[in-house]
């Protein structure tokens, strides 16, 4: 039996060659895709400027834009927040107000205030927060208008904010950041609606569910009975004569199969880094996600922007280098917190194992921790699904992560920890690391005896000032909300599971949503005021609250002299600054959150295989 | 040359115990809330003696003795921060005190008008206001800064500059500034006081050295800053472990909550104590180590700002050549006779006190038999130098004798009706190339031939300079030279850049074009023409020999007049700066190793599974995290003599420098701490402390 020390050993290579392919291919497409978006972001002419360039301009002309518009910082931001505001009340006013409203063939109410402002704050925070299941709660209205507008506006504001930022770097002693209203139509127009065109064409043709029929009833393949108690007239139970209920075999031969526009949907919600899934199994529902092949072009889609924005950053900072040093950065990062959750849930449940199941790869079985995935997945794509999905701010899921062995469960919280910067969103995983490379800078200039300087910018206290905020809301927010939650009966009452896992689990949903992930580990009863209200606030602040100093940083480097590169700067493009990169990210992501983690997964791990007694 | 503030011990008895005392007195929490890490700490050390107190009145949060001593040593790292900067402090006071002797307060001869008759009124020297003039005679000491407006004297500036031998100050020109302190000891000045008192270099000066009245500079501030985020993420990291330690206290239904006490030892070890209590340390060193080197900085922003140049202006005179050039050769021009040059050459020369003019006049005794003529005598006068007319004469009846470059004397020649000849042009062409300065003698409008100047490049400014250049910092020759001649000798000293036949414009022109790049220009001036561009570069560094208005201009006075020095205020900018970012890299990287240590001991009884991440295997959770405690209190006092010195710094590239001081201090910050903490704890069990 491969130990656990060495549990790699167990995985079969086929595992491992799945997952170099997928990494393979991310990179390689990361690169024309990159190249494509510094076009369009910049203005140039480009394959598509042909095709939709009249729609562009006649937009601009209705919205009453202009297309050389140029926007300080506070100009850009507050068009930001207005635009965003707007789109919560117009999503929190739809799941209101669903009932009255067309397509909505399964006739639902209307949602629930604390609910739909949770969720209106979600989906405009690009963070898709499922409190609710799609198919009980949503008209196709509401996820057609409501959630997946929110879906492609939400990360079109991310590439925004992250073109503001490069647009910091390049400026020489300008006050103009562009325009955020052309930014935003550019982003929907030319990346996110022509790339989620394809992904639904191709997803539907592998089986992905695409409709606006009713749900539908089938015949089941397997007739199945319950025992159902009977009522009388009055509605009451009948007892018998020991005064127990009496039941009756009730024959199941029909099932209810949820339908709807899935394809749409899904396409933008893995492309965007949203992860709110229409069906609440998300991907591991067989009409959203239904075979290997649709799960690996999900997976790619995860990550491909994410990826793809390093490659445009570079090009538009006019120097590619940069470039490989995020992207090798982010790879780094995902690779080595990839390998231990592929290892810890191929090796296993050793409290299984001691009860004589055989969960140990051989070549009759795949082995490993099998509860709570998918057959059609396995262990090595669920965890590699698991290990995407939080890597970028994605949160979708193929499998259930609250099933996952602690280390495994411990990646993708930790990967949300770290402030969703290894990829993370569209756009935002990206400005979130150029702020930790700031700070890396900052440390490691002093170290070479000069003001520390990033792409010829210097970095002086208003940018530290900025970037401490930055650094320092999500861990106030997260640890601020675990510690409410866990210290008042009405967070308590959610937790399900007892013991360190109950803790695990409401540290994760605060990660999730402070860092506008949406994953949820499961085994919490978020659907409550307590959550939902706590969530919701965090949610927005975790987006809000970094957007804005991103673009402050963004206003004072444009204003700022760009010093020419010499023997003397720090060149931030080495493989040694990728590590210092890294170990910046994993330092105060570390720090932070070690005391946390020490109580939640890292002891649950030690209880599990029995270490330390 | 002597250095007057002498070299001191780091740890001179006297001053340690000085500083020991100042350690208590600054433990008023008015002094630490200027610095937001030590003020958590003592803050902190507050919480656990009032814990100590109520565990002594039996309502204990932990063993009382464990409490106490907690107590103890939080309270020794905040002593310790404290000793660190009362040690800067000390030092730098004491070197300004020494600088302070100098200027005893005398009393001064204020003059009631302009001229030297004037009314004379005797008052204390500290009484005197910017524009008071004063009569300093034969004997007296000049009672402050400022400029000579009438008169000539020798005077001792030993006092300052450690330089015995007595300079001649005089009104108008470049030798026109007196600094308070130095004495006259001939003839007599009336000079104009340059600033009110208080605001004179020496007081500027012992106030940065001064903690309290220093101001932060722009990148102390920023770290604080950075200090300060990490601060909140440490507070909220410890402060929500109360809550997560009571739920699983609940969850694992075993053991009891952390204790405060604990949660504060954890809070204290984490918040970066060691750059937050060595950071002003730090500042005042980087102060101390500009003083020991004889310069005055008008500002700590200077001082950082002289880690960021990138372009270094130097004068080639003095600073690239040993000071002055020689005539060694007379060239006619075809036609003319080497003696009629030799003595049209000698006539110009005889009024010019200039090196140069000096040593045509001696080239033409020893080589031509010239000597030395009464130029009163000769019903002559002399036609000085100046900036905009370039060049320097004399006037006899019915001739007209001038000497200077060439392109000046060409113009002079054509002015005259004369023109400049083809052969005169080929040996200014020759000279120059050879890197020798050639002088143009014409007699009316009548070119005669050149004097050859030769310059002497000093040695091993050729290492140094290609020093600079692999630091990433360019260095340009400043010279009045041709661009053939200043070409030449720009090679052969080996700087990147040269601004020949510069005046004072196309000094602050090159200045301005730098800036504009984005680039950082630092260079040394002492004429009053050179004012602007030293008011316009971002170090400055004025000599001391030179005008009011040029020290005004500058942002550092160099009591050496070393116009080399600049080269290492560059160094002590750079060590500043790397000295900041070492110990910060130190101290966060510490963080690790005292995780290991608390976290398993914080919850031994409610989870003693995670015993398993005590790889360091202390002994008991008590000597655990006491251990990290004292480890965090002496890693101050251990790195002291680092901040008082500055890390070492070399002249290599950026990226090697970032290698090699991310081993020492990131690697080494993460490993030092596992084997201290550990020794700590052997040491404790041993003692049977625990």
């Amino acid at each position: 039996m491969g130990g656990f020390l060495l549990p790699g050993l167990s995985t079969g290579w086929t595992s491992w060659l799945q997952i170099a392919l997928y990494l393979l291919v991310l990179l390689a497409a990361a690169v024309p895709l990159g190249n494509y978006m510094a076009r369009v972001l910049e203005g140039q002419p480009h394959l598509l400027s042909r095709a939709f360039g009249r729609l562009e301009r006649s937009i601009y002309r209705v919205a009453g834009v202009r297309e050389d518009d140029q926007m300080g910082w506070k100009a850009y931001a507050l068009a930001l927040l207005a635009f965003s505001l707007v789109g919560t009340l117009a999503v929190y006013g739809l799941q209101r107000l669903q009932g009255a409203l067309p397509l909505n063939p399964a006739a639902m109410g209307a949602v629930p205030p604390g609910l739909a402002f949770n969720t209106a704050i979600s989906f405009v925070s690009n963070t898709n927060w499922q409190a609710y299941s799609g198919e009980a709660t949503m008209s196709y209205l509401t996820q057609m208008l409501g959630l997946t507008v929110q879906n492609f506006v939400s990360a079109a504001s991310g590439i925004a904010v992250l073109v503001a930022l490069i647009r910091g770097f390049r400026a020489r002693q300008a006050a103009a950041l562009g325009s955020f209203w052309v930014d935003l139509v550019r982003s929907t127009l030319y990346i996110l609606l022509p790339f989620s065109a394809i992904l639904a064409l191709v997803l539907v043709a592998s089986g992905v569910v695409q409709t606006f029929k009713p749900y539908r009833v089938v015949d089941l393949v397997e007739p199945t009975a319950i025992d159902q108690p009977v009522l009388d007239a009055a509605g009451a139970p009948v007892l018998d004569a020991a005064g127990e209920p009496v039941t009756e075999s009730v024959p199941l031969t029909t099932q209810t199969l949820a339908l709807g526009p899935a394809a749409s949907q899904i396409a933008i919600k893995q492309l965007g880094t949203n992860g709110g899934g229409f069906f609440n199994a998300n991907a591991a529902h067989p009409l959203e996600n239904p075979s290997p092949w649709s799960n690996f072009l999900e997976m790619l889609a995860l990550l491909l922007l994410p990826a793809a924005l390093c490659v445009t950053f570079g090009r538009m900072v006019g120097d590619l280098r940069q470039a490989w040093a995020l992207l090798a950065t982010m790879t780094l990062l995902f690779v080595a917190l990839l390998l231990p959750a592929v290892a810890a849930e191929q090796a296993g449940n050793p409290r299984l194992a001691a009860t004589g199941v055989d969960d140990v790869a051989g070549s009759m079985q795949a082995g490993g921790n099998m509860e709570g995935k998918e057959t059609r997945f396995g262990v090595a794509n669920s965890a590699l699904w698991a290990t995407a999905t939080t890597a970028a701010s994605n949160g979708s899921v193929n499998a259930m992560h609250d099933s996952f062995t602690p280390i495994g469960g411990a990646v993708p919280l930790f990967l949300m920890l770290l402030g969703e910067v290894v990829f993370g969103g569209v756009g935002s995983g990206l400005y979130g690391l150029l702020i930790f490379a700031i700070l890396a800078v900052f440390v490691a200039g002093l170290m070479v005896g000069r003001t520390p300087e990033y792409l010829g910018k210097k970095i002086e206290a208003y940018e530290m000032k900025m970037a401490s905020l930055v650094i320092l809301v999500p861990p106030i927010v997260v640890l601020g909300s675990t510690a409410l939650a866990l210290s008042t009966s009405a967070g308590r009452a959610a937790v399900f599971n007892p013991g360190a896992h109950g803790f695990s689990e409401v540290l994760y949903a605060f990660a999730s949503m402070a860092n506008n992930n949406g994953s949820a580990f499961g085994g919490l009863g978020a659907n409550a005021p307590f959550y939902n209200t706590l969530g919701g606030i965090g949610m927005f602040i975790g987006r809000f609250a970094i957007m804005v100093p991103v673009l402050a940083i963004a206003g004072s480097l444009a204003a700022k002299k760009s010093i020419p590169v010499g023997a003397g700067t720090l060149p931030t493009h080495t493989p040694l600054f990728v590590t210092l990169l890294i170990s910046t990210v994993l330092i105060v992501g570390a720090l932070t959150f070690i005391p946390a983690l020490a109580l939640g997964p890292i002891v649950e791990h030690l209880l599990l295989w029995g270490i330390g007694q | 040359m002597a250095t007057l503030p002498e070299k001191r011990p780091l740890f001179d008895p006297p001053l340690v115990r000085q500083a020991v005392l100042a350690s208590f007195a600054k433990l008023d929490p008015r002094h630490q809330v200027r610095n937001p890490v030590m003020f958590i700490v003592e803050v902190g050390s507050l919480l656990t003696t009032l814990l100590y107190v109520l565990a002594l009145g039996g309502r204990a949060d932990a063993p009382p003795d464990f409490i106490l001593a907690i107590t103890l040593w939080l309270w020794f790292t905040v002593l310790f921060a404290n000793f660190a900067e009362a040690m800067a402090e000390g030092r730098g006071k004491a070197q300004a005190e020494s600088l302070r002797l100098a200027r005893r307060d005398v009393s001064a001869k204020k003059l009631a008008g302009a001229g030297r008759d004037s009314a004379v009124l005797e008052v204390a020297a500290s009484a005197l206001r910017k524009g008071d003039l004063v009569l300093v005679e034969a004997g007296d000491t000049v009672p402050g800064d400022g400029e000579v407006v009438d008169g000539i004297a020798s005077v001792d500036e030993s006092a300052i500059t450690g330089e015995s031998a007595p300079v001649i100050r005089e009104s108008g020109g470049d030798f026109s500034s007196v600094t308070g302190g130095t004495r006259v000891l001939s003839d007599w000045l009336v000079v104009r006081i340059g600033a009110n008192p208080g605001e004179a270099f020496l007081d500027r000066m012992i106030a940065m050295v001064e903690g309290a009245k220093r101001q932060k500079t722009p990148n102390e501030i920023a770290l604080q800053i950075l200090l300060a985020a990490l601060t909140i993420v440490f507070l909220l990291a410890t402060a929500t472990l109360f809550p997560f330690a009571r739920y699983s206290v609940d969850a694992a239904g075993q053991g009891s909550p952390i204790s405060i006490t604990v949660l504060v030892a954890l809070l204290v070890c984490l918040i970066p104590t060691t750059i937050g209590g060595l950071l002003s340390a730090i500042g005042i060193a980087g102060m101390d180590r500009l003083i020991q080197a004889n310069v005055i900085a008008t500002s700590g922003r200077a001082v950082e700002a002289a880690g960021d140049v990138d372009v270094l202006l130097l004068d080639k005179t003095g600073t690239i050549t040993l000071g002055n050039r020689q005539a060694t050769e007379f060239i006619p021009v075809a036609g003319v006779d080497v003696a009629t040059l030799a003595d049209a050459a000698q006539l110009a020369s005889l009024a010019d006190e200039t090196p140069e003019g000096r040593s045509i006049v001696v080239l033409a005794k020893e080589r031509h038999g010239l000597r030395e003529r009464e130029i009163e005598a000769l019903g002559a006068s002399f036609v000085g130098y100046t900036a905009q007319t370039r060049m320097s004469g004399v006037d006899l009846p019915g001739r007209m004798i001038r000497k200077g470059a060439d392109d000046t004397m060409k113009l002079f020649v054509e002015a005259q009706g004369g023109h400049f000849p083809d052969d005169a042009r080929a040996l200014v062409d020759r000279v120059a190339r050879l890197g020798g300065t050639p002088l143009v003698v014409a007699e009316g409008n009548r070119v005669l031939g050149i004097v050859y100047l030769k310059d002497i490049v000093k040695g091993g400014m050729r290492e140094r300079f290609a020093e600079l250049r692999r630091m990433g910092i360019r260095t340009v020759m400043i010279t009045g030279d041709n661009p053939l001649t200043a070409a030449a000798i720009a090679a052969e000293a080996g700087v990147d850049d040269f601004l020949a036949q510069a005046t004072p414009e196309a000094k602050l022109k090159l200045i301005r074009e730098h800036q504009a790049g984005g680039r950082l220009v630092a260079m040394t001036g002492d004429g009053t023409n050179d004012a602007p561009a030293l008011a316009q570069a971002d170090v400055a560094v004025a000599m001391n020999t030179g005008t009011q208005a040029a020290k005004e201009a500058g942002n550092m006075v160099d009591l050496d007049s070393n116009p080399t020095k600049l080269i290492e205020i560059v160094g002590i900018g750079k060590q500043l700066l790397m000295t900041r970012g070492a110990l910060t890299t130190f101290s966060i990287a510490n963080d690790v190793a005292k995780y290991f240590a608390i976290i398993p001991a914080a919850f031994a009884v409610t989870y003693p599974q995670l015993g398993a991440l005590n790889i360091m295997g202390l002994a008991t959770p008590q000597s655990a995290i006491l251990s990290a405690v004292i480890f965090n209190a002496l890693v101050i006092i251990a790195l002291v003599p680092l901040a008082l010195r500055g890390v070492r710094y070399r002249p290599v590239g950026a990226d090697v420098m970032l290698r090699n001081n991310l081993l020492v201090y990131g690697l080494g910050g993460v490993v030092v701490p596992f084997l201290g903490i550990k020794l700590i704890d052997l040491a404790l069990t041993a003692l049977g402390l625990v």
